[in-house]
């Protein structure tokens, strides 16, 4: 658990955090038509590009700011596996059968 | 090996702190990991709906769609500064931290006071933008079938019911009756009806649609103007339950403050309190993040 000193990684993470909403803004405001006329997974690319931003950020926010990052690594483990198992899963299951009950309604 | 019976030692005695973290810090970091499941069994409900109901959901930036002070169209921009608004308190939550690890009392005041004006700032935001949802922008109508649909101008735009009719939305009392709404459309078919499906009719056309259909204006648990009823019921309940966490977390954060003031921490030796605080204060910024992705950009 090394103390970060001074505050310039704090600063960091406010900059990349700033920089990836503004992209984000920017993008869901001039909605480039190749990324929504382009679909991966079900989806278009911009809705992936917006997500893979999110859980950057969300990843800056608790790994930086809430130190998770810097914790040993048993409580790092404990805080992120039932969130990494369980929320995918709970994701899975539920667009999968809201998408099922869309078609056949 | 004398390390580990000492170590044993501490244990058995309750003196070992497990994951070398504080138990209230612990604790937070367990509350924070259920609460977390929490506000994703609610946007994966939020995803179900609209998935089930992918035709008619409603595209948030055809909703949220105004700033203070400005007129026209400006989708995001509002969203994008509460976010901004969130993450800057998120930031000075962390230099108030910072400093707790150093004894600087009089630096934890600054900082955790700008990170209390931060989220009061952003409750009031919030506050605006569920007013200005409430309140409705440019009117819907409820056909008899129960779809939403709205007017639209010749270039297929939406066009406000309020314009259409020649009303003030904020006037004392507005009542528009379907028969306005049907008389206005015939006497001006350049204005016609979106249907759910995206197709636009006008005039004549219109009117077979019109037939015991109401006019919607504004949003509430009941109606909704912008569309399907439950974007208007998950928007109450997410954001509500996330404006609820800033608020109680804008309330510990003052009485945590206070004590700072008075100097509780100054003479306990570590400004710990100030840590768990924070790291409830960030989680809230961290949902911030997915509402802000799940509402309003994708």
């Amino acid at each position: 658990m090394s103390e970060q000193t001074g505050t310039w990684w704090i600063w960091r993470v406010f900059w990349i955090l700033l920089f990836v909403t503004a992209v984000e803004v920017i993008l869901g405001i001039i909605k480039p038509a190749v990324l929504i006329d382009n679909k991966l997974l079900g989806t278009t690319l911009l809705n992936l590009i917006f997500i893979i931003l999110t859980i950057i950020k969300a990843a800056y926010i608790v790994m930086e700011f809430m130190h998770l990052g810097h914790e040993v690594k048993g409580l790092k483990w404990t805080i992120l596996l039932p969130a990494i198992v369980l929320i995918p899963y709970l994701v899975f299951i539920l667009l999968v059968e809201g998408h099922y009950i869309f078609g056949v309604l | 090996m004398a390390e580990i019976t000492t170590n044993e030692k501490q244990a058995w005695t309750g003196g070992d702190k497990p994951f070398a973290a504080s138990y209230g810090k612990l604790m937070m970091w367990f509350f924070l990991v259920s609460d977390a499941l929490t506000f994703s069994g609610f946007l994966c409900a939020y995803g179900f709906m609209r998935f089930k109901y992918a035709d008619v959901w409603p595209v948030a930036e055809d909703v949220f769609t105004h700033f203070p002070f400005l007129h026209g169209d400006h989708p995001l921009l509002f969203v994008a500064l509460m976010t901004f608004i969130l993450i800057m308190s998120s930031v000075t939550m962390v230099l108030a931290v910072n400093e707790g690890h150093k004894n600087n009392k009089n630096k934890v005041i600054l900082w955790m006071g700008l990170t209390i004006i931060g989220g009061v700032a952003f409750l009031g935001s919030q506050a605006w933008e569920w007013g200005h949802f409430i309140h409705g922008d440019r009117g819907g109508i409820e056909l008899s079938n129960h779809d939403i649909v709205h007017v639209v101008d010749a270039d297929a735009h939406f066009y406000s019911i309020y314009d259409l009719v020649g009303v003030d939305s904020y006037a004392d009392e507005v009542n528009i009756s379907i028969d306005d709404v049907k008389q206005a459309l015939l006497s001006d078919t350049q204005y016609g009806i979106r249907l759910t499906d995206k197709s636009v009719v006008s005039g004549d056309a219109a009117m077979a649609y019109l037939n015991n259909a109401e006019v919607v204006l504004g949003a509430n648990l009941i109606r909704n103007e912008y569309g399907h009823q439950l974007f208007a019921n998950f928007f109450y309940f997410i954001t509500g339950f996330h404006g609820f966490h800033v608020f109680s977390g804008v309330v510990i954060l003052i009485v945590i403050f206070i004590n700072v003031i008075k100097g509780t921490y100054e003479r306990r030796g570590h400004y710990e309190m100030v840590e768990k605080v924070g790291l409830y204060w960030h989680f809230v910024d961290l949902v911030w993040v997915f509402v802000f992705t799940f509402f309003y950009l994708v």
